[in-house]
């Protein structure tokens, strides 16, 4: 992964310098509280309802054990003892004190960590797939660009201070797993008919408060001209770009009020002022920040592990985890292994600092020292030989980190929601865990598939529901908290935004509501169908029928009694 | 004692900012013609009445674009002179104020307002018109400037800061120098990092 150099570790420094000041002078009264806002907020620290909270930057979800190691013991030292894996493949703490913030910035800067743009008005953590470098299906590998990016993107001058925040996703795989397009903008790259490394460039999408997929306002790039594209984009959002109505000013707004053909040709009349200007990306640096993400030191190793195929066929556990957790690997012998941070009854994409310390532990001793942080909130070992899952299995376990639900219904992406964010109308982590016993049997989550069950404790959509299968949102109804289900949300390439069913529910019945629409899809379903794909095909009113019949059914009952 | 910071040192500041009158029951137009202008809450633009009532005194006067839009004839031999400075707003458009101006380096002083810090409409004027209108004299930020704005504004092509009155200048200085080597190219460092040194 990416080392700082001299350069990159003092600007680390220079922020901790920075903020520390920043801090000092708002204890002090010298900054009032709306002047400090948007500096701490540019350095993750939000003011929430409990404590502080500070989200500390993951960029593109990678991590060195020595980092996670490091991360554990902040937690310790400044928080609960435990933190939270967000959907932006970032670390939140949820309960550091405000004044304790400057030193746990020096901490992170030891080892090449930092909290800079994780929120405010600026352009924020370049997320991308969780399998990068390692996947089958890997086109270009996308980290190097993307640390490129992030170097060019932090404290970028002139989009210090922008109408809102800015997501940046990239992406080089034929499967999509980095939500490309619902990012402000969404780079995929690919090999164009020449065998150039090109981009298809994706804007204006974005979750939230209005859910709106992005377009594509360039199907060819040069990727030597990424950076400037990107400014010419952002200059045509700083400068039009509403600034009068928070909730309308993100790009995709502008984007559609001035629609994608009127807004492209702003963005390349822009371009072509910008185009070649010296932020333009050489092969030597490109080449330069690639040689931290070459292959790993891989053993030439055959496809089949004689030790590993006998512990499956005499362990039926063992191959159940491995069928959710594990991933095929672009290098014969090895797997990627999903460590889920979803155990049933837990908030989602938790992890304590005893955890913390164990998969930096293991990251040692079976995948090169090295992590990726999902956007699904799990932890991902990338580099993993056949002959190792036994063991690595084995000690996840006694971790309680070998859940094996992977990509099925309790999987569940979830934000921390009312119990902990200040902007949250209702709770979500508790009906996660609601939702995860309801279905504590693993031989029926299995039999249900793949499903991605979304819960987000607000508009704000930071548990990302409008891209579930099933989407939960929390809602507030003259002060109490209720729940709006939608289905038909999709990642991926061909990504859709899910349908509302209905009136919305108590956080009582959601278990039960999930439950019948899993009803639904059971009845419904062809040998070979996806919930995704079952209802895509029949469409939503089966499954509102039946989740409001059982529940008008349930109040006549009622009456007649 | 002066609140001007220019090239790095405080100076006195030799300008007089021009302001249209309020005219007791002028209604704030929030908006111009046909053309919907994203502005920050509270933003005004100074009605044709405020413009004609405007008084320009002698010696260095900054006038906002309107009103030397409004005065171009009767101001061009001061603006010869140096006397004139321009001050645009933040939702101004700079293709609009370029289309009036035919010599921006006739100016001795052009000077950006920023009503409210997070507004980040001002680097991109900056950016603008150091790279795009090759602006050569002082370029100043005047409004909502504080130190935490500095290190941006710098990188952005100005060279002089009017730091707000209840701030003090001299602790911003300070703040001009919080990054020894920023990563990407802008105004200031044309190239970014990997092409300065071998890294």
């Amino acid at each position: 992964m990416y080392k700082y150099d001299a350069i990159d570790q003092q600007i680390v420094n220079e922020r901790v310098a920075q903020y520390r000041d920043q801090t000092n002078r708002y204890l002090a009264g010298e900054l009032s509280e709306d002047e400090f806002r948007p500096l701490r907020l540019q350095n993750g620290l939000y003011i929430q309802r409990q404590a502080p909270m500070l989200r500390i930057a993951v960029p593109y979800g990678m991590l060195s054990s020595r980092q996670l190691r490091k991360l554990g013991n902040i937690a310790k030292k400044y928080d609960k003892a435990y933190g939270h894996f967000s959907t932006r493949q970032n670390l939140q703490l949820n309960w550091p004190k405000l004044e304790d913030v400057p030193e746990i910035l020096a901490e992170l800067a030891t080892v090449e960590m930092h909290a800079i743009q994780t929120s405010g008005n600026c352009i924020r953590n370049i997320t991308t797939d969780q399998f990068a470098g390692v996947a089958p299906d890997e086109v270009i590998d996308p980290r190097a660009m993307a640390e490129v990016l992030r170097q060019w993107s932090t404290f970028h001058p002139e989009f210090a201070l922008l109408p809102r925040k800015f997501k940046i996703a990239v992406s080089g795989t034929e499967q999509d797993r980095a939500i490309v397009q619902a990012h402000d903008i969404g780079m995929e790259f690919y090999i164009d008919t020449k065998g150039k490394t090109a981009i298809k460039v994706w804007v204006g999408g974005g979750l939230g408060r209005t859910p709106i997929l992005g377009t594509v306002i360039r199907e060819h790039l040069e990727w030597q001209h990424a950076l400037t594209y990107c400014e010419a984009i952002i200059r045509v959002y700083n400068v039009h770009g509403r600034r009068d109505n928070a909730y309308k000013a993100r790009i995709k707004i502008l984007v559609k009020a001035l629609g994608i053909e009127d807004f492209k040709q702003q963005v390349e009349a822009e371009w072509l002022h910008l185009k070649d200007n010296p932020n333009t990306i050489t092969e030597a640096e490109l080449a330069r920040v690639g040689q931290h993400f070459e292959a790993m030191p891989y053993e030439s190793l055959p496809a089949h592990d004689s030790s590993f195929d006998s512990a499956i066929a005499s362990n039926p556990a063992f191959a159940a985890w491995l069928k959710r957790c594990a991933h095929t690997h672009k290098q014969a012998g090895y797997r990627a292994v999903t460590l889920s941070l979803k155990p049933h009854g837990h908030a989602p994409g938790d992890a304590t600092s005893e955890q913390m310390a164990i998969v930096a532990d293991l990251a040692d001793a079976y995948s090169f020292g090295e992590l990726r942080v999902s956007h699904e909130q799990n932890l991902i070992l990338a580099d993993v030989k056949l002959s190792n899952l036994f063991p690595l299995w084995e000690k996840a376990r006694a971790a309680g980190l070998a859940t094996p639900n992977v990509g099925l219904l309790t999987d569940i992406i979830c934000c921390p929601g009312g119990d902990f964010c200040s902007l949250a109308n209702a709770k979500s982590i508790p009906i996660a865990e609601a939702i995860q016993m309801q279905f504590d049997n693993l031989d029926y989550l299995h039999d249900i598939g793949d499903l991605e069950l979304n819960i987000s404790g607000c508009m704000n959509a930071c548990g990302h529901h409008h891209v579930g299968h099933i989407g939960i949102l929390g809602v507030d109804k003259d002060g109490s908290e209720w729940y709006q289900v939608s289905i038909g949300g999709k990642q991926g390439n061909d990504a859709s935004i899910g349908l509302v069913i209905g009136p919305s529910f108590s956080a009582e019945e959601m278990p039960g509501v999930v439950q019948r629409l899993i009803e639904v899809y059971i009845q419904e379903r062809t040998p070979e169908e996806r919930f995704i794909d079952t209802v895509r095909r029949i469409g939503v009113p089966p499954f509102k029928a039946h989740v409001y019949a059982e529940k008008q059914g349930q109040s006549k009952d009622a009456a007649n009694v | 004692m002066s609140n001007l910071i220019k090239d790095n040192a405080i100076v006195a500041d030799e300008w007089t900012r021009v302001t249209p009158p309020s005219l007791g029951e002028e209604t704030v137009r929030k908006q111009a013609g046909k053309v919907v202008l994203f502005k920050l809450t509270g933003e005004e633009t100074f009605s044709a009445e405020q413009i004609a009532a405007t008084q320009i005194p002698a010696g260095n006067a900054l006038v906002p674009f309107t009103v030397w839009r409004a005065n171009k004839d009767a101001l061009a031999s001061r603006v010869s002179q140096g006397e004139i400075g321009l001050l645009i707003a933040t939702h101004e458009a700079i293709e609009d104020v370029m289309a009036e101006v035919k010599d921006i380096n006739a100016f001795a002083l052009v000077a950006v307002y920023v009503e409210r810090f997070a507004d980040g409409r001002i680097f991109t004027i900056g950016n603008l018109l150091r790279t795009r209108h090759d602006f050569k004299n002082e370029l100043r930020a005047v409004g909502d400037v504080l130190r935490d704005q500095l290190f941006f504004l710098k990188r952005s092509g100005f060279n002089s800061y009017l730091i707000r009155a209840d701030r003090s200048a001299t602790e911003a200085l300070a703040s001009l120098k919080d990054f020894s080597e920023p990563y990407q190219g802008a105004v200031d460092i044309a190239q970014p990092a990997w092409r300065r040194t071998t890294r």
